[in-house]
């Protein structure tokens, strides 16, 4: 291994230095400062002579006599079974206080992309416990669903939840085997507070979940440049457990902002033409090579499911990172400034929210044959309730007609009822169904043009509609 | 190049210079323009795209990680082409047309590992040809010299490459041969096989271009009955995520009476793919009976694959579907999207410290999307016979806003519009497009072959439709201050009536069984009985019947139903009689 002690130009997380030897694209790199410390990096560009690193942990320290050694080889994650229960940081690095990590592989960590001739249709219903996800926006193992959320806004505790609560129900009634409904879960940090950290952390342990997961963790004043190898660390993690041992793999990244953030730090000390509010041109392509890594391949046993976090910068959603991650993504999870001062517990805005894999997860024999009928009808009665509340704040409640009465009515009751349930109740699917048909019951059999005739024969509840008409 | 042809005839090497991401530069290379080379010691698949002194710029198709400066690049000199032949219907491609089961097979991985190389189509399988000439026959480029049967449902015409002289036919076979056996001879001493090759990014050669005048029906009965698309004419849908783009497309793709469907994937998601490869061997074609992957060719360039195949997909794509409009049939193409396209080359433009244009693209994007669409619309071939090639783009603006460059570039050259409507799509209304915002510039000469074939007041009653929802806009506009009871009792029902058009027609669901594909037939039909119930609730206010009792009379939910009912000739024949039994009993 060749030693350099060329450094020609440091600039923000970059290094340039020249060679005699061709390095290759991708490339390893370690730097070793005058003081003894060594800092990991990655060739970005790599030309006869000349190469350009990008330092992980920031370039401090790092003056011309450094001296640079390149490895011969892009980045590896050390990978075996036994890393479940462990906690690293963002380079991969255990920081728990355990013992070394013995790999049994090491796997490049920029995956190579699923052929989509091998891949199976994600059609699995996975039980999260929380009405607002399994009825309206179903959420199907190897789906990538991610949360938009806000600052302040509670979606670490609907994340843990959802880590938590999540199972498959067919599986569970099988009882020989009850630990394979389980998830493992790969939680992936970048870029969060050590408090948000802690907050993860204690719920593993108080929950025990901590000895089915792999914790990566970036924290807020760990170098920018890192965020943008942990995501990668996970999701191999993720897809060794996967597809080589046969797991069903949760992975909970957050926050995405900020390794959008780190993207757009790195490019603008590249000199690169930047895209949309600075952000780089390739943005999407480097947010699709980790969203895509979620699914399910032919004749493997596991499969993984991914549940990336990010904040919406102001709350919208036209930002770049939430606008290319939603075009990504089979759908998204919003969560609502509104609801949340409600005390709507968790504040999901179903309006907004998608599922787009919902369709071929649900229904007869999956979930129960009413489920899309009565998730379509609860959309639109709540989509028109939520109308309705314009006009009301103008012309008053009375001057609306009695079926208009019924949809406020329900609208409220949608929120305060079905999507309000706390972070430590857990709904089984048919118990979302019925509260829906409760709730649907309140409105006229003539309302309901979404569900199928025989559907609302068998789960109308007549006593609800009496009772509705009386308050009326 | 294509990639059957093994690299051998290769002396003119040049060395890698650099490489960033997948913009790889090389020196001492003699190559022209757009030739395919092979980058490095693996041998990975690119294609020149800047010339400058003795350093020649390449774009290559995968991953870069691990190329190093020293390794050698090999000039196959030959531009990015695609192979042509049987076998490319039920098959689905990467962006430069590698098989992607192919490639399963020879990489032993569900994973895409990068260097494997495999045709477009099978050379060792052999085909059955039945000639349509005779020996002594003149034939000319493009004429179809016999017939190979496919799949189930589609003939597979050869043809004499438009390249060639043409001339007499010496010798002609019959019986099975592969793609690479001669099985005609010309006295001009070409000789001709079931495979050729085109670069993708020159237009096959036609006659001339025709005015559309037949619709593409597309069972949707938004697109059939409001904003219909020609058979040889262009369309965008734009729309936020979450709207809807590729629902629709889907069910362009399935129910469109096309002969020939090919679906570009480009830059979406691989699950979307999947689905794509799971569902259509299973679906059948209404016309045929068949399954309707037989008449498909699918090119799948998933998001996270390499950003410069994603670039090439779509001329990949659009070359596929020339070669079958030669053959004289009705090709229909979906982009999905064009915007993923229009991102790659930016991406690309960028690496290459080109000048940006408007947002970051490059200047030449909207001279590259003209291009692309241009190859699309109705021909006269150069044989003589017709063929059509209607394009059908999705477009992800991002943040759902029209005014960025590649939906506007887009909407100055389509001809049809169906601006999806992230409002309609929260409040679950399928298919998301807005009525008022999306237009048809093929009405006006598609209409006579709706009155022919559909029925003589289509355009009419379609215009009656039209008038009532633009009514309703201007009427809600006033319901948001007042609320719908201060309205006086005729506007009312407009907006009852205006109701039913939206939710019991104009909506439509794509997973239902009978509801995902509307005959032009039953779509009008169903405006029919809604005019009826329109017709009848009218004179029923006139003779002073209160508007909630029309409202309300047991017949009128049942308008609802109509989308869903198998047997809908005779649904439609009761529900009329019953509407207009009931309302008349009201006075």
């Amino acid at each position: 291994m060749k030693e350099y002690q060329t450094i020609t130009e440091i600039s923000g997380p970059l290094v340039f230095a020249e060679v005699d030897e061709p390095v290759g694209y991708d490339e390893m790199v370690e730097i070793e400062t005058p003081q003894g410390e060594t800092l990991r990096g990655q060739v970005l560009e790599s030309s006869d002579g000349l190469v350009s690193i990008q330092v992980f942990e920031g370039t401090g320290g790092i003056d011309r006599n450094a001296s640079v050694r390149f490895l011969g080889e892009t980045m590896k994650m050390p990978v075996t079974e036994d890393l479940l229960g462990r906690v690293l940081d963002g380079s991969g690095n255990p920081i728990d206080g355990g013992p070394e990590i013995v790999p049994e592989d090491r796997v490049d960590i920029v995956g190579e992309a699923i052929n989509p001739y091998s891949r199976e249709y994600p059609e699995e219903f996975i039980q999260t416990g929380v009405s607002a996800i399994d009825g309206m926006n179903t959420l199907v193992r190897g789906q990538k669903l991610p949360i938009f959320s806000g600052s302040g806004l509670p979606h670490n505790e609907l994340a843990l939840q959802i880590a938590r609560q999540a199972s498959v129900p067919e599986e569970e009634e099988g009882d020989d085997d009850e630990e394979g409904s389980e998830f493992a879960v790969i939680f992936g940090a970048m870029g969060i507070t050590q408090e948000e950290a802690n907050e993860f952390m204690q719920d593993f342990e108080r929950t025990g979940a901590l000895e089915r997961s792999v914790v990566f963790m970036n924290l807020a004043d760990d170098p920018a440049v890192e965020r943008q190898v942990t995501p990668r660390l996970v999701l191999t993690t993720a897809e060794y457990l996967a597809f080589e041992k046969g797991y069903h793999v949760l992975v909970i990244l957050t926050d995405i902002t900020n390794y959008c953030e780190a993207l757009r730090e790195i490019g603008a000390a590249r000199e690169e033409v930047p895209g949309r509010r600075g952000y780089p041109g390739y943005m999407y392509t480097d947010l699709a090579q980790l969203y895509e890594r979620a699914g399910r391949i032919e004749g493997k046993e596991g499969s993984v499911t991914q549940i990336p976090i990010l904040t919406m910068p102001g709350d919208d959603d036209t930002h770049p990172i939430p606008d290319l991650t939603g075009y990504i993504t089979e759908g998204q999870i919003v969560m609502d400034r509104d609801l949340n001062s409600q005390g709507i517990e968790p504040p999901v805005n179903v309006l907004p929210s998608l599922s787009r894999l919902m369709d071929d997860g649900i229904g007869e024999g999956l979930t129960r044959e009413d489920h899309g009928d009565v998730s379509d009808q609860m959309y639109a009665a709540y989509a028109e309730g939520e109308d309705l509340r314009d006009l009301v704040n103008i012309v008053g409640r009375e001057a609306l007609s009695e079926r208009d009465n019924k949809f406020l009515d329900f609208a409220d009751r949608f929120e305060t009822e079905f999507v309000q349930q706390g972070y430590d109740t857990n709904r089984s699917i048919e118990e979302t169904l019925d509260l829906g048909w409760d709730l649907l019951s309140m409105l006229p059999k003539e309302a309901l043009n979404r569900i199928d005739e025989d559907l609302i024969e068998k789960y109308y509840r007549e006593e609800e509609a009496e009772t509705a008409e009386v308050e009326a | 190049m294509s990639q059957a042809e093994d690299i051998e005839s290769v002396d003119e090497g040049g060395v890698i210079e650099s490489v960033s991401g997948p913009v790889v530069t090389a020196a001492d290379l003699d190559a022209r323009m757009n030739d395919v080379v092979y980058v490095g010691d693996e041998g990975l698949m690119g294609e020149v795209i800047e010339i400058e002194g003795n350093l020649t710029t390449i774009q290559v198709y995968e991953e870069t990680s691990g190329v190093a400066p020293g390794e050698p690049v090999q000039n196959t000199g030959e531009p990015l082409s695609v192979d042509l032949g049987p076998g490319m219907l039920n098959a689905i491609y990467d962006g430069v047309q590698r098989p992607l089961d192919e490639l399963e097979e020879k990489m032993g991985s569900a994973f895409l590992d990068r260097g494997v190389d495999a045709p477009g189509i099978d050379f060792e399988r052999e085909w059955e040809f039945t000639p349509s000439v005779a020996e002594g026959e003149i034939v000319e480029p493009g004429d179809v010299i016999g017939k190979v049967p496919e799949t189930a449902s589609i003939t597979h015409k050869v043809m004499v490459p438009p390249t060639y002289e043409g001339g007499e036919i010496t010798s002609i076979e019959t019986g099975e041969f592969t793609v690479e056996e001669v099985i005609a001879e010309l006295d001009s001493g070409e000789e001709i096989t079931m495979h050729q090759e085109w670069p993708v990014r020159r237009a096959r050669p036609s006659d001339e271009k025709e005015t559309p005048t037949e619709p593409l029906v597309s069972g949707q009965r938004i697109l059939d009955g409001l904003f219909p698309i020609a058979k040889g004419g262009t369309a965008a849908i734009p729309g936020p995520f979450g709207s809807g783009k590729t629902v629709t497309q889907h069910q362009l793709a399935k129910w469109a009476d096309a002969d020939i469907v090919v679906y570009v994937g480009c830059g979406e998601r691989g699950n979307e793919m999947t689905e794509v490869i799971e569902d259509f061997p299973e679906l059948e074609d209404p016309k045929t009976g068949k399954p309707l992957m037989s008449r498909t060719c699918l090119i799948a360039n998933t998001s996270n694959m390499p950003v410069a195949a994603r670039e090439s997909c779509i001329y990949t794509g659009i070359t596929i579907a020339e070669y079958f409009r030669d053959m004289g049939y009705d090709v229909a193409l979906m982009a999905d999207s064009t915007s993923r396209w229009a991102e790659a080359m930016r991406e690309i433009s960028s690496r290459l410290e080109e000048m940006p244009g408007e947002e970051g693209y490059p200047a030449y994007l909207a001279a590259r999307l003209s291009e692309f669409y241009e190859r699309a619309g109705k021909f006269q071939l150069i044989n003589g016979d017709e063929g059509s090639i209607s394009v059908i783009g999705a477009v992800s603006p991002p943040g759902g806003d029209f005014s960025e460059p590649v939906t506007q570039n887009t909407l100055r050259i389509v001809k049809t519009f169906w601006a999806l409507d992230a409002d309609l799509a929260e409040r679950r209304h399928f298919p998301s497009i807005n009525w008022n915002e999306s237009y048809s510039l093929y009405r006006q000469q598609l209409d006579p072959w709706f009155r022919e074939n559909v029925a003589d007041d289509w355009p009419e009653r379609r215009q009656w439709g039209v008038d009532v929802l633009d009514e309703e806009g201007e009427l809600q506009e006033i319901v948001q201050l007042v609320g719908k009871d201060a309205l006086p009792e005729d506007q009312q029902l407009t907006l009852e009536v205006a109701r039913y058009l939206r939710e019991a027609w104009l909506q439509q669901n794509a997973f239902h069984d009978v509801d995902t594909y509307c005959d032009p037939e039953k779509t009008y039909r169903m405006l029919g009985a809604i005019k009826t119930f329109n017709d009848e609730a009218f004179e029923a206010l006139e003779a002073g019947v209160p508007v909630e009792e029309i409202q309300d009379v047991d017949a009128a939910p049942r308008l609802n139903r109509m989308g869903v009912a198998d047997d809908w000739n005779e649904f439609i024949d009761e529900l009329e009689s019953d509407l207009k039994e009931q309302i008349r009993a009201l006075y």
